[in-house]
């Protein structure tokens, strides 16, 4: 039967048997629960006792809650000072990096290094650094160049900063990596001739390096604004004896929804916090694509 | 991100070739090489604080130098004795692993299907697999917690496992690579005699090597450091793994820092060590990944 086929039909044939598996675990694995959450998040459904049809209460509940708009708001002050915080810092440590030859390799195996770690170990890591007299490394070195104490993570201002410290000192290895592919990139004849010009070097950065990087900055703004929209193991691993605190001040979204679901099993809200959050990733990745991609 | 792909691709050969040649090491040169320096050795204090407080007794972690007095491995003992930790490890490993080979066979599989195969609904799938990269993982753990909770994968191997065993970023990655391949290489092999399956393993798989390792990597690394949903699925002390464990051993530890740090060591040093020895080879991957994903 399968001999009397054409060679286009066995390809054919081919084709779906190499796929059937694979589909079947897109359909049950990521396309039924997406459905299943936005499902749920019209749910009223606390995992023991019925599910029960909400329409949009759990939006609605969310809008009135004053701890959604404290944690909307963290989740946006980790976006807006750790992207361009870790963009600018790592472009220059790139920019500088690639005109150095002498140790070169083992200069970027320092920067790189933070990116192997785990998010987990290295959040107690700087949870120690914080701590105060005479534990903590950052109030030791303070203590002993005579400034006061920090209270860094019990601090309502500072605690979140804190947090996001270790988080963009983790991401920099991998943005400088990306930075210097994209410098080396450039066509080296394009400096020669802006040289030849008599062009000064800090011209030469504004007007020929950073738009010919565009597409890089592009790659990597969407890629770290994600990853600092979603940020969870930081926080909960920083903050574990109140985790979000003190006083939600570092509670981000991916936190609040655990906690809804998990701690709170209250289902309905959580997963329409997830839908909020899936709608976030959204529209901040579309903003950033149409500003940097049209001047 | 097809134009950045195109801008790099000439480049990630030449990265790996030291720096930009330059003439003579001007003043300016060494000031920079300094600043970069000090910042490089900035970047890996955390990491160095850690592993030289994993080594020193309680009373000498109030103490700023880096090298211990009496350097000592008492911490370790500790740690790993009552076995836990040793479980944790095993645990991470067992469940990176098959979820890398998981990824390699199905991701390339897929990524060569779609890339090399004429077939009616061929872009309506690719195009459904890539959709799946905007959906946040934290968007689906709750309907997944509530599938493990109906089939009875809480608290197991196959429940941590279960989301990743294929990834839309792999089989994209692989597909770009895939394009590579000349066809003539596959038709080929067909009139050789040889089947589909064959082609694929035996011919179009050690073609891209260099990827399949690239996103070897990437899964690897993901699958030892989660957190979210290993926390979330498993329930049972000896089912964590090794960042689950590390958690729950820091609150336990309390202020007995040494001893978290010993911890955060175990689950670092590992990858740590991986990445010296595979240096080159592992920057090469992330940014072939980084860049065509």
């Amino acid at each position: 039967m399968y001999h009397r086929l054409s060679i286009r039909q066995k390809q054919i044939v081919w084709a779906w048997a190499f796929l059937a598996v694979p589909i079947a675990f897109y359909v049950v694995i990521r396309f039924y629960p997406t459905a299943n959450a936005m499902a749920i998040s019209f749910q009223n459904w606390n995992l023991l006792g019925d599910r029960t049809w909400a329409g949009w209460a759990n939006y609605a509940k969310l809008w009135n809650d004053p701890v959604f708009w404290k944690v909307f708001r963290n989740t946006f002050v980790y976006l807006l000072i750790g992207t361009p915080v870790s963009l600018v810092i790592s472009f220059a440590i790139a920019y500088h990096l690639d005109r150095l030859r002498f140790m070169h390799g083992f200069l970027r195996m320092l920067y790189f290094l933070p990116f192997m770690t785990t998010a987990v170990a290295m959040a107690w890591v700087w949870r120690w650094f914080y701590q105060p007299v005479p534990i903590g490394l950052f109030n030791n070195v303070l203590a002993t160049a005579g400034i006061p104490q920090v209270e860094f993570l019990r601090s309502t201002t500072l605690a979140l900063p804190a947090i996001l410290a270790p988080a963009v000192w983790a991401g920099l290895g991998f943005q400088i990596i990306i930075f210097m592919a994209g410098l080396r990139a450039i066509p080296r004849s394009y400096y020669e001739a802006a040289r030849i010009d008599g062009v000064s070097n800090w011209t030469i950065l504004w007007e020929i390096t950073l738009p010919l990087l565009k597409p890089t900055i592009v790659f990597i703004v969407v890629f770290s604004s994600i990853g600092f929209l979603r940020i969870f193991d930081h926080v909960f691993n920083m903050t574990t004896n109140d985790p979000g605190g003190p006083l939600n001040a570092t509670k981000p979204l991916v936190l609040m929804i655990y906690q809804s679901a998990f701690t709170d099993f209250n289902m309905g809200y959580a997963a329409a916090q997830t839908v909020v959050l899936f709608l976030i990733l959204l529209i901040v990745s579309l903003v950033q694509l149409r500003i940097l991609r049209d001047n | 991100m097809g134009s950045a792909v195109a801008q790099i691709r000439a480049s990630s050969k030449t990265l790996l070739a030291s720096g930009r040649p330059r003439t003579s090491a001007s003043t300016g040169q060494v000031i920079r090489w300094l600043i970069l320096f000090i910042g490089g050795v900035l970047m890996v204090m955390p990491i160095a604080y850690m592993i030289s407080t994993s080594l020193k007794w309680p009373h000498e972690i109030y103490n700023l130098a880096l090298v211990p007095n009496e350097p000592h491995l008492e911490n370790y003992t500790y740690v790993l004795e009552d076995g836990r930790f040793y479980g944790w490890f095993v645990n991470s490993l067992v469940i990176a692993t098959i979820t890398t080979i998981s990824n390699i066979l199905f991701d390339s599989l897929v990524g060569y299907t779609l890339c090399k195969f004429r077939f009616p609904g061929r872009y309506i799938v690719f195009i459904a697999i890539l959709s799946t990269l905007m959906i946040p993982t934290e968007m689906l753990v709750i309907p997944w917690y509530l599938m493990s909770q109906a089939f009875g994968w809480l608290d197991s191997y196959w429940g941590i496992m279960f989301p990743g065993l294929m990834t839309a970023f792999g089989t994209f990655l692989m597909k770009q690579f895939f394009e590579t391949v000349p066809d003539d290489f596959i038709e080929a092999a067909r009139i050789d005699g040889l089947n589909e399956l064959a082609i694929w393993w035996t011919v179009a798989m050690p073609l891209v090597r260099p990827a399949l390792a690239a996103l070897a990597i990437f899964v690897f690394l993901g699958n030892w450091t989660a957190f979210i949903w290993p926390l979330i699925v498993t329930n049972s002390v000896d089912m964590y793994t090794l960042p689950v464990g590390l958690s729950s051993f820091g609150d336990e530890a309390d202020v007995q820092w040494e001893l978290i740090m010993t911890g955060a060591a175990i689950s670092t040093i590992p990858t740590l060590v991986v990445f010296l020895i595979f240096q080159r080879f592992i920057i090469r991957g992330v940014v072939m990944a980084g860049l065509k994903g």
